[in-house]
């Protein structure tokens, strides 16, 4: 399956990248899932993907929680909790 | 359903030319009520010096979006307004405006104060503050995510 994926504020400036594109293996349906198949990137990676760490997730600009289903050529941005305002 | 009016911008804005332009041409309106949010020059015990205002361009129209809409079913309002800025603010700058109207001021004042509060905990932004020690990321509030809350029990 091919995503787009976005990164953003702490987690694009720890990370060193804002956007990226992915061809992700089939064993991976949910954003839980692709969480830990960048984790195993190490590195970086493993550090701010880490369980545990406040983090919120959106799927085709729609905040949504961990367990969401992926789709073909969807849009997954990772970010912490927002701050506006 | 009312009208509503998203910017995201750098450039600064002004409340009364926008208040105006807002409510032009609509008689039925008796009330206004905004919100103007601004940069302090202390946070967390440390001077600031200015911030950097990041946000997810496309999702953040969209949530906007969202949030007006559902202010818009749950009270009876004409227009809403929202303007956030990005990019370098300084202290005393604006940063974001809501402002709503309608025909008497407790529907108004609910819901600017709704909107403002999902704004808070559901719209893509980030702040970065510069202060005297380095930069850093502000923390989301759990203040905020209870004054989010309180909204789904009413």
């Amino acid at each position: 399956m091919k995503l787009e994926l976005r990164f953003f504020a702490s987690l694009r400036e720890a990370l060193g990248v804002g956007q990226e594109s992915i061809e992700i293996p089939d064993s991976i349906h949910t954003i839980a899932e692709l969480r830990v198949f960048l984790v195993q990137r190490g590195g970086a990676w493993a550090e701010v993907l880490a369980d545990g760490k406040a983090m919120r997730c959106a799927l085709n600009h729609h905040m949504v929680d961990t367990s969401t289903h992926l789709q073909e050529g969807a849009e997954v941005a990772f970010f912490p909790p927002v701050t506006g305002g | 359903m009312s009208n509503s009016v998203i910017r995201i911008q750098e450039q600064d804005f002004d409340l009364s030319a926008e208040i105006a332009a807002l409510r032009k041409g609509d008689a039925r309106v008796g009330a206004v009520v905004s919100f103007l949010g601004t940069v302090r020059d202390m946070n967390d015990g440390s001077q600031i010096k200015g911030m950097t205002l990041e946000h997810y361009p496309g999702m953040t129209e969209k949530s906007l979006q969202e949030i007006l809409d559902q202010a818009a079913t749950r009270w009876n309002i004409f227009q809403t307004l929202v303007i956030h800025r990005v990019g370098l603010l300084l202290p005393e700058d604006q940063i974001v405006l809501v402002a709503v109207t309608s025909a008497h001021r407790g529907e108004a004042f609910s819901a600017c104060e709704f909107i403002m509060d999902y704004l808070k905990t559901a719209a893509p932004f980030w702040k970065k503050e510069d202060t005297p020690e380095g930069s850093r990321w502000v923390d989301a509030r759990v203040t905020d995510e209870a004054a989010m809350t309180r909204w789904k029990k009413a």
